[in-house]
């Protein structure tokens, strides 16, 4: 970038991982240097080591895991030789961290003011008002509404977004010459991530601090980065200008993740409207009364007058941030929980009130694959018995249903044989595939699919998503799809309903939805998607 | 909400040969199982391992030391030489013998009351959890019970029937149900919760096999290591009720009842304490040791080999 001296360079890094895991290196010989005001993105998937450098920097790896070769240079100390009360002076004043995972990361038992100021106590020598001052000062710098509230509330009381702001001035009010922030914006909603995005480009072009970002998203690398990284299993791909790295890349490996993410144009039409409605929502309400025996809170409206309709062999996508009902929708759709009011029909004939084995009975016809595939097969028990479960239920016997899983198994693109083998000894992505071969062993008419892809690497979500695609081709599925990425909506739906805060804002053709959004929250929703001025999927 | 979670670890058992390999590599489980093993197995041999009659009275051999040998006169008139490893006491019964039968009703009420209340609580605690509106009875039941100290109970259970093996064993289990019952459902209100739980009712599981094949098996874990605690304290309990005089009838040799006779001429022959105490404590050690070592194995929160790649 610049003449001047870069204020992080990792020369030659290499971590080695305990004996027994799955490869000798955490990182490997990895080049990275960040200069005063630069944003560097180090961007991989789960399993490439870039959290572990992360680490290294801020001398935060576990125990059992150690840096054997390299050094990591901030200005002109060599952090890896540093001792632990040196690290700790250097940690807040001259680097600092924003994490994942705001809620974690902050002590739940001390108010946000006082975490800050624990801070500045530590490192330097100003009076406990002068430190209020200050603190409340940098909360109206990361724009937090009402800092004296703040500066009292715990943790628990403010959103995500405001957390995400608590942390950044926490990393940011010493003014440290390094900022590493690992996935900072990814448990975060994309209207929110927009802005803290813009916050931490904001606040470091100021103070030209050095940003190293982590992150497993391209839309982010389009948005913020100056030079990106890439990383694979450890090793170093490719690194490279922002710019030129993602409209030519040089390696394969960054040609693949490029070309697996999603486009945001749509890509479908809706299908005929000759074609009959299969499943339509009435009013569909759900209101939970949170509270127990002595106390009751106040109702909680998840979903209120949802009106949508389901052609046969369509797909509709069901698009809307955490909390905004779309995943109780679907649940009420397919009856997995009972409506407080409204009406759900199956082929005009009404289901919200089937109770018993008429309501299992349904299952036969709408099936579900579930957002997170760790946890949606039981670990105690092999995939095979997964499969065979649903088809034994309604009294399949044991030798059909193992034939229609091995069936099954070959149509997901596994291998039979892994039927007696436990979910963890699954990769993520062939963990949702066998929870799709679980879907499709009940010979289902509809499915629901709630946030299928978004647990996974990207590499793997296009897998998954174009296995979906051939499935509904095939079996002539009509399915409804519930995300949170417009990037997935566009690829993958004919229709699409927006929902915010349990209601149906806008819906209609997809194409329709994303050129002409007739709804300020939608228009928001679209404008906050990440790299959305850069064309991805065409490369 | 995105992004590439993390596996979670869940409270879970590998598979079986993954488990055993770590048991097996466990130090605490492998010495712990050993001596349980030993003193099992001297126990039920008992009968070949050079012991007489434990509750033969022989007033000529009173209060040997260990190591003593005399001749014994058996009811039927016989006469035969053999050595009191371990001392006589006041009735010239063979300490040895009764230390060695002792351990047989030590180890059995340890594993039968482990097993009962694993067993009976664990039916209590799945109901419970899964039943919501049950929940707030059974477990108001379970605090009543809760709030009696537990060898009270036991000591009035016993009371209220004639002493015998199967009263103290129920009398220790009673206690012991309502923890096991709480562990159980806070177990189940989190497996509950968990999206597989979710998956398979949406294939149409019915409640009875979701609870057999969902539910159960991963609350076993920390299950089998609360059981090893229980055994531990039942071996206790048992004794203590023995000491006190209401546990099992005094001509049982258990470790409590050899003790509790024993401890009136603790300060001339304190043999006649010292070997059935000394029994008592490596076993509810050994049984402790086990029980730190399962969780180190089966209890993925105290598992400290978690390894992240990145």
């Amino acid at each position: 970038m610049s003449a001047e001296h870069p204020v992080l360079r990792i020369q030659g890094l290499s971590v080695v991982l305990p004996k027994g895991a799955d490869r000798r290196h955490a990182v490997e010989n990895v080049e990275v240097t960040v200069a005063a005001g630069e944003i560097v993105c180090l961007l991989g998937e789960s399993g490439s080591g870039k959290s572990i450098i992360a680490q290294s920097i801020m001398g935060l790896l576990p125990d059992n895991i150690r840096p054997v070769s390299g050094q990591i240079l901030l200005g002109e100390e060599n952090l890896l030789a540093a001792g632990a009360e040196r690290l700790r002076a250097l940690r807040g004043a001259s680097m600092s961290m924003v994490f994942q995972e705001p809620m974690t990361a902050l002590n739940p038992v001390m108010t946000c003011g006082a975490q800050v100021e624990e801070l500045l106590r530590n490192h330097t020598a100003m009076t406990h008002a002068q430190n209020r001052a200050r603190v409340l000062e940098m909360f109206e710098h990361v724009h937090l509404p009402d800092a004296a509230r703040i500066h009292a509330s715990y943790p628990h009381q403010l959103s995500g977004g405001q957390r995400q702001r608590i942390m950044i001035a926490l990393a940011l009010i010493l003014k440290p010459q390094l900022l590493i922030a690992d996935e900072p914006t990814t448990a975060l909603d994309v209207t929110t991530q927009a802005q803290i995005l813009r916050l931490i480009t904001e606040l470091t072009r100021e103070n030209r601090t050095a940003v190293l970002f982590i992150t497993h998203d391209f839309g982010v690398v389009a948005e913020i980065a100056d030079r990106v990284v890439v990383l694979r299993l450890g090793q170093l791909v490719e690194a490279g200008a922002s710019r030129s790295l993602l409209s030519s890349p040089r390696h394969e490996y960054t040609r693949m993740l490029l070309s697996a993410v999603p486009s945001l144009t749509p890509r479908k039409s809706p299908v005929e409207s000759s074609l009959p409605v299969v499943l339509r929502a009435r009013r569909l309400s759900k209101i939970f009364h949170p509270g127990g025996w002595f106390r009751r809170g106040a109702p909680v409206r998840a979903a209120e007058e949802v009106e949508l309709e389901l052609r046969r062999g369509e797909t509709l996508g069901i698009v809307g941030e955490s909390g905004s009902g779309k995943s109780t929708v679907a649940r009420m759709l397919g009856r997995l929980i009972d409506p407080t009011g409204g009406e759900v029909e199956l082929d005009g004939c009404g289901i919200a009130s089937l109770s018993g084995e008429a309501a299992r009975r349904l299952r036969r016809r709408i099936q579900f694959v579930f957002q997170d595939p760790y946890r949606s097969l039981n670990p105690r028990r092999t995939v095979g018995a997964a499969i065979v479960e649903g088809p034994m239920n309604f009294g399949l016997s044991q030798a059909e249903a193992s034939a229609r899983a091995r069936e099954l198994m070959d149509l997901v693109s596994l291998s039979p044989q892994m039927l007696d083998r436990y979910p963890h000894e699954f990769s993520g992505g062939q963990r949702q595939r066998v929870c799709i071969a679980r879907a499709l062993a009940m010979q289902p008419e509809i499915l629901i699919a709630d946030e299928p892809v978004s647990a996974l690497d990207v590499s793997v979500q296009a897998q998954i998503l174009q296995l979906l695609e051939d499935i509904q081709r095939r079996l002539h599925l009509t399915m409804v799809f519930i995300t949170h990425d417009l990037r997935v909506a566009a690829q993958v739906c004919n229709r699409i309903v927006v929902m915010h805060r349990g209601r149906v804002v806008e819906q209609g053709p997809v194409r329709e939805v994303f050129e002409r959004p007739r709804d300020a929250y939608t228009r928001g929703l679209l404008a906050a998607a990440p790299g959305r001025s850069f064309a991805f999927g065409q490369v | 909400m995105a992004g590439p979670l993390a596996d979670p670890g869940l409270p879970a058992l590998d598979a079986p040969a993954t488990i055993w390999r770590r048991l097996s590599g466990n130090l605490s489980v492998a010495v712990a199982g050993g001596v349980l093993t030993v003193l099992a197995g001297v126990s039920l041999l008992a009968p070949v391992l050079g012991t007489i009659d434990p509750g033969l009275l022989d007033p000529v051999n009173r209060d040997l030391l260990p190591g003593a040998s005399a001749e014994v006169l058996s009811l039927t008139g016989e006469s035969t030489a053999h050595t009191f490893w371990m001392g006589s006491d006041s009735y010239g019964r063979d300490i040895y013998s009764r230390v060695l039968y002792g351990g047989r009703v030590s180890l059995l009420v340890g594993a039968v009351v482990a097993t009962l209340s694993v067993a009976a609580g664990m039916a209590i605690g799945l109901v419970s959890g899964f039943v919501r509106w049950l929940d707030g009875l059974v477990m108001r039941v379970m605090d009543g019970l809760m709030a009696i100290p537990g060898i009270l109970l036991a000591i009035a259970l016993v009371s209220l029937w004639r002493a015998s093996l199967l009263t103290v064993i129920v009398a220790i289990t009673i206690p012991e149900i309502p923890r096991v019952t709480r562990l159980v459902r806070s177990l189940v209100l989190s497996i509950r919760e968990e999206p597989y739980i979710e998956a398979a009712l949406a294939v149409g599981t019915r409640t009875a096999p979701l609870l057999v094949r969902h539910v159960l098996p991963n609350t076993l874990a920390p299950l089998i290591v609360q059981a090893t605690y229980i055994a531990a304290s039942a071996i206790l309990v048992e004794s203590i009720l023995s000491f006190l005089g209401v546990g099992l009838p005094t001509d049982v040799p258990t470790w409590g009842n050899i003790m509790a006779e024993g401890r009136l001429q603790f300060n001339q022959y304190p043999h006649n304490v010292f070997f059935p105490g000394v029994l008592l404590a490596l076993t509810v050690l050994a049984v402790n040791l086990l029980g730190d070592g399962l969780r180190d194995t089966l209890d993925p929160k105290f598992n400290k080999r978690g390894v992240r790649p990145a």
